[in-house]
């Protein structure tokens, strides 16, 4: 087996295991940080895909992680407040319940990461930059612009949704749930990584005229990867306000795509353990440096200026080497 | 009709004209030449084919299809195979990877493609980048072939290569004709190892095409004006 592969399994199984030790011991707060950490890399799972994968630098992907938190925080509000979303031209009640939920978070990310990929993904470079950061920030003041869920101050929800079988409220349970969820979309991104679509986006990124001259069409094909990372992102999103209980438009802003790229870059960009290795390190920064002072982003700057000048494949590539051929 | 036809095709880069006329044909299991010195447009007739540069007039039909407004990936996948000049494999993808990225259904398969260049095979795992310059060209030969073309364009395939790995690259052009009857456009300046392979050549110079025939015909004065051989 790689050493790529060790390092993976380590992580998860370590991942496992702090909330299951804070369980021993009786650490509630534990188990909600290792879940914070979980969904985090769930969201960088999803840029990775994009950004890793596709060579696509997007500073717009609050965008799908709010989509994702507002489909959760307006289904749920509804469904708590026994009002229907809508009466016409169907009847369409609010939902407690998780599968209903994500479904419904993804299908809107979705959409919006094909709209937003299927203008912003005819530029390139700073100009894709710069349109997914505008379509950010066109969503970030809409969101404060919607009195109905809470405007600037947000929208919180009283109860956290339900899963059949489980008691989500118990913090180990929902830990367990986005954990399953984190496996699948890194197990899903690893077999996608190594498909030919995958080894297309990548051969894409390298070159895009070369892809042209063996019959691949780089745009659909990124297409596609950007809306499959919208939606991981946008499912990250509704546990983050699942595990949080509240949403708010904090969630659209260009700062929270910009920590979502840092911990992917912290990781390893296009390496598939990459963000669960840069979420743990952002976690734990956050957390003990956090503690020190109120601005731990000076170390945190320093860090990420060490991985880009002397680590570029982040912490994966320091711990795995330069395994992977396309990294 | 020709499976492939350049008629009077003149292309530009920004305001400097590199094609003036071009007229160039390609038979189903034919084999042709594109020869001419350095600079004279046969890399740029090869865009052309390959929709990598649009011409300005003139028209580009394959299997007879119209392929003016085509973008370049739907020319390849409508049979059009690019050997591209310098090889330009995908570096950090492996050999296998390169060669599954470009894979379309046909005859042609990681273990064909194993057949024809066994040393593939041996450095399935390797990165592009690291392989020698010869087993690059293979490599990109290998992942022309695995699109399944029906024509597959060769630009300067053997350049820079040693002699030896010359050999083999010419040796696997041969295969190809004699083994699977696949219409094959080469561009190169060798005129011994042309010889070998090309039923027919187009001549190039400043840009125009200034003579065709069977490669037979290549008398030693029409070496020496066009060739400077």
């Amino acid at each position: 087996m790689r050493r790529e592969t060790w390092v993976g399994i380590i992580l998860v199984l370590g991942l496992l295991a702090v909330p299951l030790w804070a369980l021993a011991v009786d650490e509630p707060y534990t188990i909600t940080l290792a879940t914070r950490v979980v969904i985090l890399a769930l969201a960088g799972v999803g840029l990775n895909v994009a950004l890793g994968l596709g060579g696509l630098v997007s500073l717009g992907h609050a965008v799908f992680f709010g989509l994702g938190g507002y489909a959760m925080g307006i289904l749920a509000s509804h469904a708590q407040s026994y009002t229907p979303l809508a009466e016409w031209p169907i009847l369409i009640e609010g939902s407690k319940s998780m599968p209903v939920i994500w479904l419904v978070a993804c299908a809107v990310s979705g959409l919006v990461a094909l709209a937003i990929g299927a203008l912003s993904l005819r530029t390139s470079g700073v100009y894709f930059i710069m349109i997914t950061l505008a379509f950010g920030q066109m969503f970030y003041f809409f969101s404060i612009s919607w009195p109905a869920y809470g405007g600037e101050d947000g929208l919180s929800i009283y109860v956290r949704n339900e899963f059949p079988g489980l008691n989500t409220l118990d913090p180990i349970q929902f830990f367990g749930v986005c954990y399953v969820i984190l496996c699948l979309a890194l197990l899903l991104v690893s077999k996608l990584s190594r498909s030919s679509f995958g080894l297309a986006l990548v051969a894409a990124r390298q070159n895009a005229e070369r892809v042209q001259a063996v019959g691949i069409e780089p745009y659909r094909l990124r297409l596609v990867a950007f809306v499959i990372s919208g939606v991981i992102t946008g499912l990250a999103g509704a546990l983050f306000a699942d595990l949080n209980r509240f949403v708010s438009p904090s969630m659209f802003t260009w700062q929270t795509s910009g920590e979502i790229m840092i911990f992917v870059i912290l990781g390893g960009v296009g390496r598939v353990m990459g963000p669960v290795a840069g979420a743990i390190m952002f976690i734990l920064l956050e957390h003990f440096l956090g503690g020190l002072s109120e601005y731990w982003h000076i170390y945190l700057g320093a860090l990420l200026l060490g991985v880009v000048l002397f680590a570029r494949g982040g912490l994966i590539g320091v711990l795995a080497g330069r395994e992977v051929a396309h990294d | 009709m020709s499976l492939l036809e350049l008629s009077s095709v003149s292309a530009f880069y920004g305001p400097a004209q590199a094609l003036f006329d071009v007229n160039l044909d390609v038979e189903e299991g034919e084999v042709v030449a594109v020869m001419g010195r350095n600079g004279m447009g046969k890399s740029t007739t090869i865009k052309v084919i390959c929709r990598l540069l649009k011409n300005t007039s003139g028209t580009v039909a394959f299997a007879g299809q119209d392929l003016d407004r085509v973008p370049a990936y739907q020319a390849a996948r409508s049979g059009i195979g690019l050997v591209p000049e310098g090889r330009r494999c995908f570096p950090n993808l492996t050999v296998r990877e390169n060669l599954i990225a470009a894979a379309r259904p046909g005859m042609w398969d990681l273990p064909a493609v194993f057949r024809l260049f066994p040393r593939l095979g041996e450095r399935l795992d390797q990165r592009a980048s690291s392989l020698s310059g010869g087993e690059q060209q293979m490599l990109a030969i290998g992942r022309a072939l695995m699109t399944n073309p029906r024509l597959l364009i060769l630009d300067e395939a053997t350049e820079g290569l040693a002699p030896v790995v010359r050999q083999e690259i010419w040796a696997a052009i041969s295969l190809l004709k004699a083994e699977t009857g696949m219409a094959i456009l080469v561009v190169d300046k060798s005129l011994k190892e042309l010889g070998g392979v090309a039923d027919r050549a187009v001549i190039l110079e400043k840009g125009s095409s200034v003579w065709a025939g069977a490669f037979a015909d290549i008398t030693p004065e029409i070496a020496t004006l066009y060739l400077g051989v």
